[in-house]
């Protein structure tokens, strides 16, 4: 069973209508006409909607439910993933998950948020909002990778870092700046993809890289919309006019030089086709690192550098205007 | 996350109007009144609680360099608007509001200056102008700041107060993180000292990237310093935060700092910490 966002009710009338029709196994011609116009008005009405989503509605097909995560990914296109755990200083911070897999013939470190999908496991997971210990056991499994030498693959999905006190008193802001910190040194490929919500501090955490992808309906911001609505508009039922305001989607990202790539999603969003967005995901990264791995440690770096470098809106005054 | 909520939350009414009339002041921390040319004989430190009032990026700079040592770099760098952004109000007239409020074009002041002799590069947070957040201006006077301090080898002293990345500018704010921290593991790379002092407050996306990786982490007594806001915080776990929950000297406990050190010795300390380099 499908779970349905608000915004998608045309479509759902629209396919309970045909449901109906053909589960009633009548061969009558004029039934099968008529399921056969609903699948062209279903067409239509699915290309207008989902050719046409704001970013408020891409929000929250990015937060949906069924949305595939970074396990369903490596199950999806990797094998024999050992999954490794904690940051041997305090716990195992379950909103993470990371270890060693295959991914088209060689062994990486995969890292990501987990969100988790039933109540149980979202709560074991913490909504996917890690504490300082996810952080330090990402960036442990990155410099493991860093010695071994081999690539590492970052999956970001995440409403943020937690806002808690013991991850306060266990220095939240300490361990998402030094993985920032090393990640922009580590001397192996880095590739990151954003397939779901990519909430400020907590995602970039994972997500300093020699490529970043990112899933067409995924977002990336600096605040969520209703913390920016809260602020900005005083009402957190703006948050449809903040989303907008963030230029917080995957185009708007590509256009600001932030992202590398738009993977395209099937109709409706990922979670509708999890194997096809798989394989465009394996695709990509594939691509992707084929090409790092063919450049000198040096290399990597300066343009890592390079990139980073160059992100941000400055005039300068006294250069002359490009 | 929601960093900007606190810095807004988190001025008091007597920061919000910095306002120099009056013979009374009432303390950011201990709500007493007190008579406010004691606390400006006092290096606008509170007498009754030592709470350190927050200081203009001059007087700042007087206190830690020697008398007109310090040369500003890059004061014209001006902030675009890659986003179109408005919300209330538009974006440019925020900044341009801000801009003749403060007579800087942005939230941060980068120079060279000399401590007891020994030159320095240094960068300081200018609260007063949009909470000191940080958008791509901040985030690339730090970038010069640190490469100044790479190629003369001058330790870098960065001075902190701020609200968070800026909402603003977006996606482009929380990209600074990333470049400031690229720009910092470079100068750790060289081995040329970073010192960090935090000044009240410093939250968000700053304390997430520059603030907390110093070689050498100072906080003024009780600095308000974190990543989320106390008010963001409560509303998540619905508890009470406890008692001087991220205040200095709460971090000082957690380790999460290497010393606090009051105003009227900052020099000195950092002076003495900087033979060690
Ligand atoms: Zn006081």
């Amino acid at each position: 069973m499908r779970d349905y966002l608000e915004f998608e009710k045309p479509i759902r009338e629209i396919e309970e209508r045909i449901e109906k029709l053909a589960s009633a196994g009548t061969a009558r011609a004029s039934v099968q006409e008529e399921i056969r116009k609903l699948r062209a008005k279903l067409a239509q009405a699915e290309a207008e909607l989902y050719g046409n989503l704001t970013a408020w509605q891409r929000t929250q097909l990015a937060r949906h439910a069924q949305r595939p995560s970074v396990l369903d990914y490596v199950g999806a296109f990797c094998r024999e993933f050992v999954e490794l755990h904690g940051d041997r200083a305090f716990g195992d911070d379950r909103a993470i998950v990371g270890g060693f897999t295959r991914f088209s013939g060689r062994s990486v470190m995969v890292i990501g948020h987990q969100k988790g999908r039933t109540l149980k496991e979202r709560m074991q997971r913490n909504f996917g909002m890690p504490n300082p210990e996810g952080y330090r056991k990402a960036l442990r499994l990155m410099k493991l990778a860093e010695k071994f030498r081999r690539p590492i693959l970052t999956f970001i999905d995440t409403p943020g870092a937690y806002p808690g006190i013991g991850a306060e008193e266990r220095g939240q802001a300490e361990a998402i700046a030094r993985n920032l910190l090393v990640m922009s040194r580590l001397t192996v490929p880095i590739v990151s993809v954003i397939i779901g919500e990519g909430g400020s501090g907590g995602a970039l955490a994972l997500g300093v890289a020699d490529r970043v992808l990112m899933l067409e309906h995924a977002v990336y911001s600096v605040i969520s919309p209703e913390g920016c609505a809260a602020i900005l508009w005083d009402d957190p039922t703006k948050a449809p006019d903040a989303a907008a305001a963030l230029k917080m989607t995957a185009n708007d990202l590509l256009e600001l030089g932030v992202i590398d790539e738009v993977i395209p999603e099937p109709v409706g969003g990922a979670h509708r086709d999890p194997q096809a967005v798989a394989e465009r995901v394996a695709k990509a990264l594939s691509a992707h690192l084929s090409q790092l791995e063919e450049l000198p440690v040096e290399e990597l770096l300066a343009r890592r550098d390079q990139k980073y470098r160059k992100m941000g809106a400055v005039a300068d005054p006294r250069l002359p205007a490009s | 996350m929601a960093w900007f909520k606190k810095h807004k939350e988190l001025i008091p009414e007597s920061r919000k109007r910095p306002s120099v009339e009056g013979l009374w002041l009432k303390c950011n921390h201990c709500r007493e009144i007190v008579y406010r040319k004691e606390v400006d004989r006092n290096s606008k430190v509170c007498p009754k609680c030592d709470y350190h009032f927050p200081i203009s990026v001059q007087e700042r700079i007087g206190i830690l360099t020697d008398l007109g040592t310090f040369k500003e770099w890059d004061a014209e760098l001006e902030p675009g608007d890659p986003l179109g952004f408005t919300d209330a109000r538009s974006y440019r007239d925020r900044l341009k509001a801000q801009q003749e409020k403060t007579g800087r074009k942005d939230a941060v002041v980068i120079g060279e200056g000399a401590v007891n002799g020994r030159g320095i590069v240094l960068g300081v947070f200018d609260f007063s102008f949009m909470g000191g957040s940080m958008g791509s201006v901040v985030g690339e006077k730090i970038c010069r700041a640190a490469d100044r301090s790479l190629a003369t080898r001058a330790p870098f002293v960065l001075v902190t107060t701020s609200g968070g990345a800026r909402m603003q500018e977006g996606i482009l704010s929380l990209m600074q993180m990333a470049k400031t921290s690229a720009a910092l593991a470079r100068l750790g790379e060289a081995r040329v000292p970073f010192i960090s002092i935090l000044a009240d407050p410093t939250f968000g996306g700053v304390t997430a990237s520059m603030a907390m990786l110093g070689d050498v982490i100072i906080a003024e007594p009780k600095a308000l310093i974190g990543f989320a806001g106390p008010r963001v915080i409560e509303q998540t776990i619905k508890q009470q935060l406890p008692h001087e929950f991220q205040r200095a000297e709460f971090l000082l406990e957690h380790g999460m700092i290497d010393m606090i050190v009051e105003r009227r010795h900052l020099k000195e300390t950092l002076s003495t910490l900087l033979n060690h380099f």
